[in-house]
């Protein structure tokens, strides 16, 4: 099977190129992951993230064949030849696959994301029914693997400025959380041109995500309670 | 930062913690709270440890499914430990345990819920109401994804809590002074290859398990057993680490867990004549048995030609009886993972399954507080002053011979939390660093350097694969002295490969293959004290499955086992039947 695969190391490289490799033994049911780390059994310098495995640690995101995904949950079998690999797009890459997410992880710390709770807590656990935790569903799971963001044009364009889909679908997480009691406050933080409203509903966000969650839908939800919030 | 330290950088912090998953987590919010300066080290970033695989749930009694309290909790863990569990601390945990939960659904852990509001709870294995009873149901859970819960919730407290975070920095080794006080660690910033030294008053290891021993397993890449192995290296030894939890329920031939909430929402195993045998195994728990039990049965099953599959070398789990409705609601994120991996959807077809390593009941020896804690001169054991362990990197111990599911996201708040007590009151008493000499740090630099010989040599990825599958080979769910024997041999060989081993890339920038490298280091020595520990206990005891001594011996082996790097010593100490207020638990044989 044949990759195109996106090198660089700073150190040697004067700049990033393509690299050709192929692997002969392609076992049935092999994963992305599972064929670059037969790659680097041969060649030790392609630097690559990756830990679980199985689609729930985020640390494999990468650009293949044009599209956002984890490499440990796609099939080589679903992949047309040669198969392109890239760091995710826009993001400052620090060498081969490994690109730097520090300005993904500052937009997630700025939209507090943590239960807020003003009023003393109770003995036992608070209460929730299953409807109320059900708005949680589709949200909690995000793995934070950045596959979204750095999909969204709005994010390459205002990567300071606009939060972008994966941060806004956690403070999202914590609005819809009947638990929470800073309303007013998360969305007072998200007023302005650019930090929610850069969203133009492109989409690429939903469409790639890897959990299957739906960020461009949370970012409509949030509008919403901003209209309310404000009338 | 200075840079006094001959041009390495150094920081300066009252606690290092080594590890972000739950247990570190956990510890670096109390510290935190008592407004002492923490410092976490990663090597990967926070969410992406290894606690955010745990699916099943977090056991606690807080009967809001079932009767259930404290104490029956506490007998079922005895006794899921064959035994071998320490019984002060496992009342410590047990009785914590409600406490814990409630405080890590008010930090806002999203729990499934029952129809009256409260935290859901489901049945595991390995539980009873009334000290051996019905089946109880005490496993805390968001849906199948509670680990993820419960780490990304600590992790958005500890930046509410402002911790100073240093992501993808490697530790590689402790640095102790000449009177055995531990000063801090040597690490590596991965991205720029460069060394630091962080000096801390107190260092907490949370550096989670060694499931990469073995080829299948369910554990992440990066489970690489890092503090056992600096542990070891500094002289310190790692307990009951013949005891390796093998999962009845991997994905076969890949390892993938699937969780025994899989079970516990009643799904159950069948052989390839579709019969149900975990009947025989256990006619009253059945499919919930203990996990060395089931395991077990899985095992025998497919030895006696009851498998399933063209080479019959695996059973099926069966799910496709249940209502659709609980798979998509309990268990979705099993249903996308056997999908994926097993290409089955569990809602129509029964998944193949397999017993895979899974979780490691064996560590750096701590008491209840999560002291690392060494016998001195053959006498009793006494801390590692300025030394603390906690979560499956550390062996208190409330697992003993064979944990019970739930209770390793439990031992992690719990003891992460007792720690960071504990901590806070060294630190009230100790109110300086203790000098830093050159030395100390040296020895770790020249471990580093090692890596940077040039020339030909066996790659890190050659070596770690003939070590894992020794592993599996000699030393996995059932054991016997000659294989064992031979086993050793085999690890004791790699050994020796390691020091032949070269890197082919000496690049500072975000060298992966360089972590490899030392990750292999901490494996090979962890699977030395495993061979080793498995070929001295002459007993069947949890999940130490000796089948040329297949009773449990209490008279000879009821203690815990202590290995030492140097000369593969093993000495061995008491298990602690005292309880710290109820009546102790004295073994008994063991059915389910
Ligand atoms: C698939 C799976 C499912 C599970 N399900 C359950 C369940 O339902 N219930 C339950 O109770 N238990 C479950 N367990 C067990 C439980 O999840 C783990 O035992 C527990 O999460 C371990 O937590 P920890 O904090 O000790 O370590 P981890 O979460 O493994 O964290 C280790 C940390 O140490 C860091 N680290 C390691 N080495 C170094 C180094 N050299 N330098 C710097 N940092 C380092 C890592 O980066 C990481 O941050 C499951 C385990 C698995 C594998
Ligand atoms: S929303 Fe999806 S794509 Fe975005 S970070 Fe979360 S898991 Fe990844
Ligand atoms: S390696 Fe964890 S999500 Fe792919």
């Amino acid at each position: 099977m044949r990759f195109s695969i996106y090198r660089y190391n700073p150190e040697t490289d004067k700049a990033p190129y393509m690299q050709d490799v192929e692997l002969t033994e392609i076992r049935p049911d092999m994963m992305l992951l599972d064929a670059l780390r037969e790659l680097k059994k041969n060649d030790e310098t392609l630097s690559f993230r990756f830990s679980c495995g199985e689609g729930v640690c985020g640390s494999d995101a990468l650009n293949i064949n044009g599209r956002n995904g984890l490499s440990c949950i796609t099939p080589l079998s679903s992949l047309a030849e040669p198969i392109q690999v890239r760091p995710l797009p826009g993001m400052p890459v620090i060498r081969d696959l490994v690109v730097d997410l520090t300005q993904f992880y500052k937009h997630y710390r700025s939209i507090e994301p943590y239960l807020i709770v003003h009023d003393p807590v109770p003995e036992e656990e608070f209460l929730q029914t299953p409807e109320q935790r059900e708005k949680l569903d589709g949200l909690y799971e995000c793995i934070l693997c950045g596959a979204c963001s750095t999909a969204c044009p709005s994010f390459w364009w205002n990567p300071e400025l606009f939060r972008g889909p994966a941060a806004l679908l956690q403070s999202y997480r914590f609005l819809a959380d009947s638990r929470d009691q800073a309303t007013a406050d998360r969305l007072q933080a998200l007023e302005g041109p650019y930090r929610l409203f850069r969203c133009h509903t492109i989409m690429n966000c939903a469409e790639v995500c890897p959990k299957g969650l739906n960020p461009t839908r949370a970012i409509g939800e949030i509008k919403k309670l901003l209209l309310k919030h404000i009338i | 930062m200075s840079h006094a330290n001959y041009g390495i950088a150094k920081h300066r912090f009252d606690t290092l913690v080594i590890g972000a998953g739950g247990g570190g987590l956990r510890a670096a919010l109390q510290l935190a709270q008592a407004e002492a300066t923490v410092a976490v080290v990663s090597k990967v970033f926070p969410t992406r440890s290894h606690t955010v695989a745990a699916q099943g749930g977090m056991n606690a009694a807080l009967a809001n499914v079932s009767p259930d309290n404290w104490h029956w909790h506490m007998y079922d863990t005895v006794k899921g430990s064959d035994y071998l569990g320490d019984q002060d601390a496992i009342e410590y945990m047990c009785r914590a345990a409600s406490r814990l939960v409630i405080e890590l659904e008010h930090m806002g852990v999203p729990f499934s819920r029952l129809d009256n509001g409260k935290i859901y709870q489901r049945p595991f294995g390995g539980q009873s109401q009334n000290f051996g009873g019905a089946q109880a149901a005490r496993t805390c859970a968001a849906a199948d994804r509670t680990g993820h819960a419960i780490l990304h919730s600590l992790y958005q407290q500890n930046i509410r809590a402002k911790t100073h975070f240093f992501d993808e920095f490697f530790a590689v080794d402790l640095l102790l002074d000449d009177e055995g006080y531990v000063l801090g660690a040597l690490v590596l910033e991965i991205e720029t290859g460069e060394p630091l030294i962080i000096e801390a008053k107190t260092t907490l290891l949370a550096t989670g398990g060694v499931g990469q021993l073995f080829r299948t397993n369910t554990n992440a890449a990066i489970n690489t057993g890092d503090g056992m192995g600096m542990a070891l290296r500094a002289g310190i030894p790692v307990q009951d680490m013949e005891f390796f939890q093998f999962h009845p329920t991997g994905i076969a031939g890949k390892g993938m867990l699937m969780s025994e909430g899989a079970r516990g929402e009643g799904g159950y195993l069948i052989n390839k004549d579709g019969e149900r045998f975990m009947e025989r195994y256990a006619p009253q728990a059945k499919d919930l048995a203990s996990r060395d039990v089931v395991s077990r049965a899985i095992a025998t099953e497919v030895r006696e030609g009851r498998g399933c599959g063209e080479k019959g070398d695996y059973v099926l789990l069966k799910l496709d009886h249940l209502d659709p409705e609980v798979i998509m609601k309990r268990l979705p994120g099993i249903r996308d993972m056997a999908m994926t991996f097993a290409h089955v959807d569990p809602i129509d077809k029964p998944i193949p399954v397999f017993p895979t390593a899974h979780y490691t009941m064996g560590g750096i020896p701590t008491d209840r507080f999560g002291q690392v804690v060494v016998p001195v001169n053959q006498g009793a054991a006494e801390p590692v002053p300025g030394l603390y362990a906690v979560g499956e990197c550390a062996c208190v111990s409330v697992h003993g011979a064979n944990r019970l599911g739930g209770n390793s996201l439990l031992d992690i708040v719990v003891f992460g939390r007792a720690a960071g007590n504990k901590i806070t009151e060294y630190l009230g008493e100790s109110r300086y660093h203790r000098p830093m000499g050159r030395q100390y740090v040296d020895k770790a630099l020249g471990h580093l350097a090692r890596w940077d010989k040039r020339g030909k040599g066996e790659s890190v990825g050659a070596l770690r694969d003939a070590l894992q599958r020794t592993m599996e080979h000699y030393c996995g769910v059932f054991r016997i002295e000659n294989v064992l024997a031979e086993g050793l041999a085999k690890v004791l060989e790699i050994e020796k490969r390691l020091e032949d081993v070269r890197l082919q890339d000496h690049s500072k920038i975000f060298n992966t293959a360089r972590i490899e490298a030392l990750e292999l280091e901490n494996l090979v020595s962890l699977a030395v004290a495993t061979v080793t520990s498995a070929l001295a206990r002459q007993e069947s005891r949890g999940a130490h499955t000796r089948i040329d001594y297949p009773d449990r011996d209490d008279e000879r082996w009821l203690k815990h086992t202590l290995f030492y790097r140097e000369g593969r010593r093993l000495d061995y100490k008491p298990v602690t039947t005292k309880p710290l207020t109820v009546d102790s638990f004295p073994p008994k044989p063991r059915v389910y």
